[in-house]
């Protein structure tokens, strides 16, 4: 198939971006969204002109690594799909796509459509763990957890931290992400000694780092590949409140 | 040089014990002023990092990717095995060390097979306490499956997720550390270079990958947990930017390379569809515990599953090997796939392909069961191929996925270069020819919970007092100034090819001339048509931009260029390596029905290689394999 392509260049941080137009050419339907950009890529080399930058790694949708706003949509047109795992099967012959990186101040361009997301890990960093030393775990049967709480804890343990919630949110919010490890944590009884602390922790760094609150649009799950439900959220704002009392004792 | 594993005397069950106690132990007011330098965040890196941080080391993570949450563990589905014997089911750490090294086809070294069975279940303690939502029962207690080529239930797992899980597990570790300031962690810095004074590794050359910048670190211990060389056939199931420049630079500056034609074919792959295929996609071994592997038993039979009638389909493995059936290890099962296609009998439109049914799961257990087990394997297929598995058999075929060859370790994972370790799959250590399922997840974890924090003392110690190195060292402006030219020259060759056009046409030489089957002349050719591929590269390659950028492409002809000295020395160690054992299958050496044979006699040694210089033939050391608690044996799954 062929298609036009509209593609965000930017040459980095520092420098205005703007779309180009590319056209793909012979694209193999059973193709992959980033295998039709290698192609693109292979014809713009051969034409001695810079490719097209961007994030993937391991192509199979669990890495978190890849990104994209296709037709304005984070991680293109199908559900919990990660763009790496996006055929090409779902276009149609001679449309235009558009191709942009995440958009969310707190995830800067780097180039083209790679942005820096490591403002997720600092989240991350400010709470989301247990305190567990090596050689101090008891057996681990002598924990029991009950099938529908470890069931749940797997459902929200499941983000792949790809930030797609982020860049689908009016007020780009991260508090998809956030409320996906608060909550894993939170229903586990090893996450009970440092309930408080971490949801405290991560939410006053998720504020610092320039996300911002949700306000119900509910964008994060439409697009999020691990189908992370808006529903953590509302855990996420119950344990904050929770922890804010404890504090304020 | 000899090559001393350092294995510790007396009785296999009382080896780690003793050797932890003789180990030097590090005062814990002194483990501050040691930096150890740790290139990888996967499991075995991102454990280590945290451990030794936990204990009061200076850690440096580096990592290739954004997050060291991305490394590529990420992606392993079925499980994490673990002697618990939860399950009752006779199961112990004597059957796991056994299985582990009949598994490995005997080509592993014993003490250290025995010591990953031995802590394989204080890593599910670990995990279980940081949280891993692994799978429970209705009482509460975890559940075990039984994974590929096992016949007791010792592997956990989070649905399909396990190693993401476990990586996550690991990553919030990490994370801690991160936040206490034990560790330093630095994503998106790719590691060019060993840097070595008077002999030891004392640091390394890295390149910022936002900036361009090229920098060094110093540090007291070097520590690579950079994973395996899958992706030196260009399709694999590894990540795409899974590469072998760290342990191919370190094995350049004097570390030995073992067994690198040990390379793992997995036998359930999504089949190859086009020549802009970019990877292999697995699914899970698990897989095999409800669905059946067949192909039709008439040559170039191209009507639809559901067209052949039972009477003309051959359920291959479970008449080869009706005891193990359908879970037949993974080298013997993706043998017989090819010994399939190699007959006329492949499915699909390449010909390249079996099935792989669930329709009489679907039938006995019903299509919820079946959805609730592998639903997300399903929807991935479906996703990939446009194909519902509910409704006809899924297509597999075998593709490149681990690499049980690396660098040469000790007991203490230390390589032949003091002070430069190597854990996880980058190291050549556990699995001996082949590895089983739900056994790469445990070593990894294994190395970095458990051994190298117990073990590295010994080496940290006998550097105390010593001068410390710093970055200001000639040898690191060396270094520096080799990485900087190298990084130059590929720059300035301004050729015609693209970077991905070398590393597919090196793909091809390796898959076809030393993939699941190889003889002495495809060897001998592939040795012709590595060199001639490597000097075209080096005049003909298009890399396009400049260094002080992010430059996909030179980060890709950086790895594509190590990969085109690698590759030949897997070929050279296949062709030395004169029988069959586990994935490194000789044409020339099989058993009447054509199954690996093993030369016992003059084969059983780790072949560990010392490099030459570029295009130089390498030179073999061997560290004989002692059997003293498992009878070597003709494996059988009959």
């Amino acid at each position: 198939m062929n298609l036009n392509l509209k593609v965000w260049r930017q040459k980095n941080g520092k420098t205005p971006g703007k779309l180009v137009d590319y056209a793909a050419h012979n694209i193999p339907e059973d193709a992959s969204f980033l295998e039709m950009l290698d192609i693109v890529n292979e014809d713009l080399i051969a034409k001695n002109e810079d490719p097209i930058a961007f994030d993937h790694d391991c192509r199979e949708g669990i890495c978190g690594m890849c990104s994209l706003v296709i037709n304005g949509v984070a991680h293109g047109p199908s559900r919990a799909t990660t763009t790496c795992q996006l055929y090409m099967r779902h276009f149609k012959e001679g449309e235009t796509i558009f191709i942009e990186p995440f958009r969310a101040e707190p995830f800067p361009v780097l180039k083209d459509l790679i942005t820096n997301r490591s403002a997720f890990d600092r989240i991350q960093q400010a709470g989301g763990f247990t305190t567990s030393r090596v050689g101090s775990a008891p057996d681990g049967n002598a924990i029991l957890i009950p099938k529908p709480d470890a069931d749940l804890a797997m459902d929200a343990a499941a983000c792949i931290g790809c930030g797609a919630c982020v860049a689908a949110c009016p007020n780009a919010s991260a508090m998809l992400f956030v409320s996906a490890k608060v909550s894993q944590l939170a229903l586990l009884p090893q996450g009970q000694p440092e309930r408080t602390q971490r949801v405290l922790g991560m939410v006053k760094k998720m504020d610092e780092e320039g996300f911002g609150n949700c306000s119900n649009h509910y964008e994060c799950e439409a697009v999020c590949p691990a189908e992370i439900k808006a529903t953590f959220i509302a855990k996420l704002n119950r344990e904050y409140a929770v922890a804010t009392l404890k504090e304020s004792v | 040089m000899s090559l001393d594993s350092k294995i510790p005397s007396g009785p296999i069950e009382k080896k780690w014990e003793k050797h932890k106690f003789e180990s030097k132990l590090i005062n814990p007011a002194n483990r501050r002023k040691y930096e150890i330098i740790i290139v990888g965040s996967g499991l075995a890196g991102a454990s280590a990092a945290a451990t030794l941080g936990d204990l009061g080391y200076k850690v440096k993570c580096f990592c290739y990717q954004d997050s060291p949450r991305r490394a590529h563990s990420i992606a392993a589905q079925g499980g994490i095995n673990a002697a618990k014997n939860y399950q009752n089911d006779g199961d112990s750490i004597y059957r796991l060390f056994y299985d582990t090294v009949k598994g490995g086809d005997f080509r592993s070294r014993e003490a250290n097979v025995y010591r990953l069975a031995e802590v394989s279940a204080n890593i599910i303690d670990q995990c279980v306490a940081q949280g891993v939502p692994f799978a429970r029962e209705y009482g509460g207690m975890l559940a075990n499956r039984s994974f590929g080529g096992a016949q007791v239930s010792r592997t956990f797992y989070a649905r399909g997720q396990t190693g993401q899980q476990l990586l996550l597990g690991a990553y919030s570790a990490l994370n801690k550390q991160i936040a206490a300031g034990t560790v330093q962690m630095f994503p998106r810095t790719e590691m060019l270079d060993t840097v070595l004074v008077d002999g030891h590794a004392k640091g390394i050359v890295v390149r910022d990958m936002v900036t361009g910048k090229i920098s060094s670190h110093a540090g007291d211990a070097v520590v690579l947990a950079t994973g395996g060389y899958g992706n030196v056939f260009y399709l694999s199931t590894n990540a795409k930017g899974c590469n072998t420049t760290a342990i191919w630079r370190a094995h350049k500056k004097g570390a030995y390379f073992a067994n690198p034609c040990y390379t793992q074919i997995h036998p359930t792959c999504i089949p190859v569809t086009g020549d802009y295929q970019s990877k292999l996609t697995l699914m899970s071994e698990s897989l095999r515990n409800d669905g059946r592997v067949w192909a039709p038993k008439k040559k170039g039979d191209k009507r639809p599953p559901h067209e052949i009638p039972e009477s003309e389909r051959d359920y291959y493995l479970e008449r080869k090997y009706p005891s193990y059936g359908n879970l037949a290890p993974r080298d013997i099962s993706s043998r017989a796939a090819k010994q399939a296609c190699d007959d006329g009998r492949g499915v699909g439109a390449s010909g390249l392909g079996v099935y792989l049914d669930f329709a009489d799961a679907i039938k006995r257990l019903g299509e919820p069961v079946i959805r609730e087990r592998y639903g997300n394997l399903f929807d991935m297929y479906h996703k990939i191929t446009n194909e519902d598995a509910y409704k006809q058999p899924m297509r597999i075929f075998p593709a490149v996925h681990y690499t049980m060859g690396g660098l040469w370790v000790d007991y203490d994972l230390m390589s032949n270069v003091p002070g430069l370790h190597v854990m996880g799959e980058a190291n050549f250590s556990d699995h001996g020819a082949n590895r089983l399922g739900a056994s790469a997840l445990m070593q990894g974890l294994a190395d970095g919970y458990f051994v190298l924090p117990s073990t590295i003392g010994n080496y940290l110690s006998s550097q105390f007092g010593k001068e410390k190195v710093t970055t200001e060292h000639a040898e690191f402006k060396k270094a520096e100034e080799e990485v900087t030219n190298r990084v130059r020259n590929l720059l300035n060759i301004k050729g015609k090819r693209s970077v991905d056009s070398f590393h597919r046409e090196l793909g091809l030489i390796m898959w076809e001339k030393c993939g699941m089957a190889r003889n002495e002349a495809g060897l001998k050719e592939a040795l012709q048509l590595i060199p001639a591929l490597r000097e075209e590269f080096w005049n003909n390659v298009n890399v396009l931009g400049e260094n002080e950028e992010l430059n996909q492409s030179l980060e890709k002809a950086g790895r594509v260029a190590d990969f085109l000295e690698f590759g030949e020395l897997l070929c050279y160690d296949a062709l030395h390596r004169q029988e069959s054992c586990g994935g490194h299958f000789r044409e020339e050496h099989q058993t009447p029905e054509g199954e690996a044979l093993r030369d016992d006699a003059n084969f059983a040694y780790v072949g560990a290689w010392e490099s030459a210089g570029t295009g130089q033939t390498p030179v073999l050391h061997k560290e004989p394999l002692d059997f003293e608690n498992i009878h070597l044996a003709q494996r059988s799954y009959k």
